[in-house]
């Protein structure tokens, strides 16, 4: 089973290595929409570090979304997809694999990228790290979601805008602890409370998510 | 021991067949014929249990496949119409991940020798984008050669885009597997020249018109 875990891994970050372009685009949109508000909104400081954490964490989730479309769709197309239901492991564990390399591609660049844009809106340094640590917990919540969202609206015509209504309305609780444990940290309340509760989010989503994937996937097959 | 009880398929509003029975036992081999769109893919999606049947159900050694879902997929290889080759990686790795994921050990020169046998061994390392079509169902097909062990094989128009070469050894690794006590399900619209004692022959043609007739 971990073997077939280690395998499902190495598959898809092998395949993100040779289509480099897609992460780099995920990437470069999150980078170029958290660019755009400051052009916008003007350089007043004050106004910038108050809507850092609300823009910072609503790019994050648009550029996490964007990559949805990749996650099981590729598969399914060329086949590879129904083979997995058929190789006598449990579903649940290639599900499991596929939407780790989802967040390695998709949302650990956005952690690692995040403190730089932070800079632009003159976020103070406690806030960085506050800010890097709510997306390394709440990233992966975006992933096991979304992987849940990916598999329910496959092969389905429009999926794409599909798999944002379906996804996006519960990526809110999310958006708000995420942001908010930010912006506790700004304001000098302490982000130990969000935080908490982003945990719980990812422990929860841990738990359902790859189930509820995998028979989704079973039901998108027949 | 493969055994269908009065399978029933319905696709949107069309039923294909119903009160379709067999049993395939070791060492037979199992023809499904039928004209396009009779229903020959549905029957082996059933069969690997990808789809559900509307009515009946599939017994493997005696279990409902349904409830048994992993134990059965690790009894079977199903190579169908898309050949599961990602374009992107090289036919090596694509069948490494597929000996992994069915459980065969995945070292490489096991599985060159696999990819020899059907003649694309040179190809090894070539990613699977810039093989032509008969080279990549050989691929598809070289799955075959790696699990002699795997009971029961289900191939979808196996013969395929194959030159006579690739048919020929094709003919001859279902041949073997019969022989050596395996169960195969093929659909195809040529004769196969498999010595088989036992080959069970399903025309779904036959379902259609009775379904017709009622």
């Amino acid at each position: 089973m971990i073997r077939a875990l280690g395998w499902v891994l190495r598959r898809d970050l092998l395949l993100a290595f040779r289509r480099r372009g897609d992460v780099v685009n995920a990437l470069v949109f999150f980078v170029i929409v958290v660019s755009l508000f400051p052009l916008g909104v003007g350089p007043e400081a004050s106004q910038l570090r108050s809507m850092a954490p609300g823009v910072l964490w609503v790019a994050a989730l648009l550029a996490c979304m964007l990559s949805l479309a990749r996650l099981f769709a590729p598969d399914h197309q060329d086949g590879t997809l129904e083979q997995m239901l058929l190789s006598g492991e449990p579903l649940v564990v290639l599900v499991l694999g596929k939407t780790i390399a989802h967040w390695l591609m998709s949302g650990l660049p956005l952690v690692l990228m995040a403190p730089l844009l932070g800079l632009q809106f003159d976020l103070p340094g406690d806030a960085l790290a506050v800010l890097c640590i709510s997306l390394l917990v709440g990233t992966p919540v975006l992933s096991l979601i979304g992987s849940v969202g990916a598999a329910l609206t496959l092969g389905v015509r429009g999926s794409g805008v599909l798999v944002a209504l379906l996804v996006l309305p519960l990526y809110v609780p999310v958006l708000i602890f995420g942001a908010g444990a930010v912006g506790a940290t700004v304001t000098g309340t302490g982000p130990e409370a969000h935080l908490l509760l982003l945990g719980g989010f990812l422990a929860l989503s841990l738990v359902l998510a790859p189930w509820a994937s995998a028979a989704a996937l079973r039901i998108a097959m027949e | 021991m493969l055994e269908a009880r009065q399978l029933e398929c319905t696709r949107g509003d069309r039923r294909l067949f119903s009160d379709l029975s067999f049993t395939l036992s070791r060492g037979q081999m199992l023809r499904v014929a039928g004209a396009n769109g009779s229903g020959k893919t549905s029957l082996l999606r059933i069969m690997c249990g990808l789809i559900a049947p509307s009515v009946g159900e599939l017994r493997w050694q005696g279990r409902p496949i349904r409830t048994e879902r992993e134990e059965y997929s690790r009894n079977l290889v199903y190579v169908g119409h898309l050949n599961a080759l990602k374009d992107d990686l090289t036919a090596l790795e694509n069948l490494q991940v597929a000996a992994a994921l069915g459980g065969m050990p995945a070292d490489s020169d096991r599985i060159l020798t696999g990819l020899d046998r059907f003649g694309i061994a040179h190809c090894a390392e070539l990613p699977a984008k810039v093989l032509s079509q008969g080279q990549r169902r050989r691929a598809a097909l070289a799955r075959l050669a790696l699990s002699p062990t795997v009971p029961l094989w289900i191939l979808d128009e196996p013969f395929s885009a194959l030159d006579v070469r690739a048919v020929v050894e094709l003919e001859g690794l279902i041949a073997s597997h019969v022989a050596s006590g395996g169960m195969v399900v093929l659909t195809t619209h040529q004769e196969v020249q498999v010595v088989a004692h036992a080959i069970l022959r399903i025309d779904l043609d036959l379902y259609a018109a009775a379904l017709l007739a009622a």
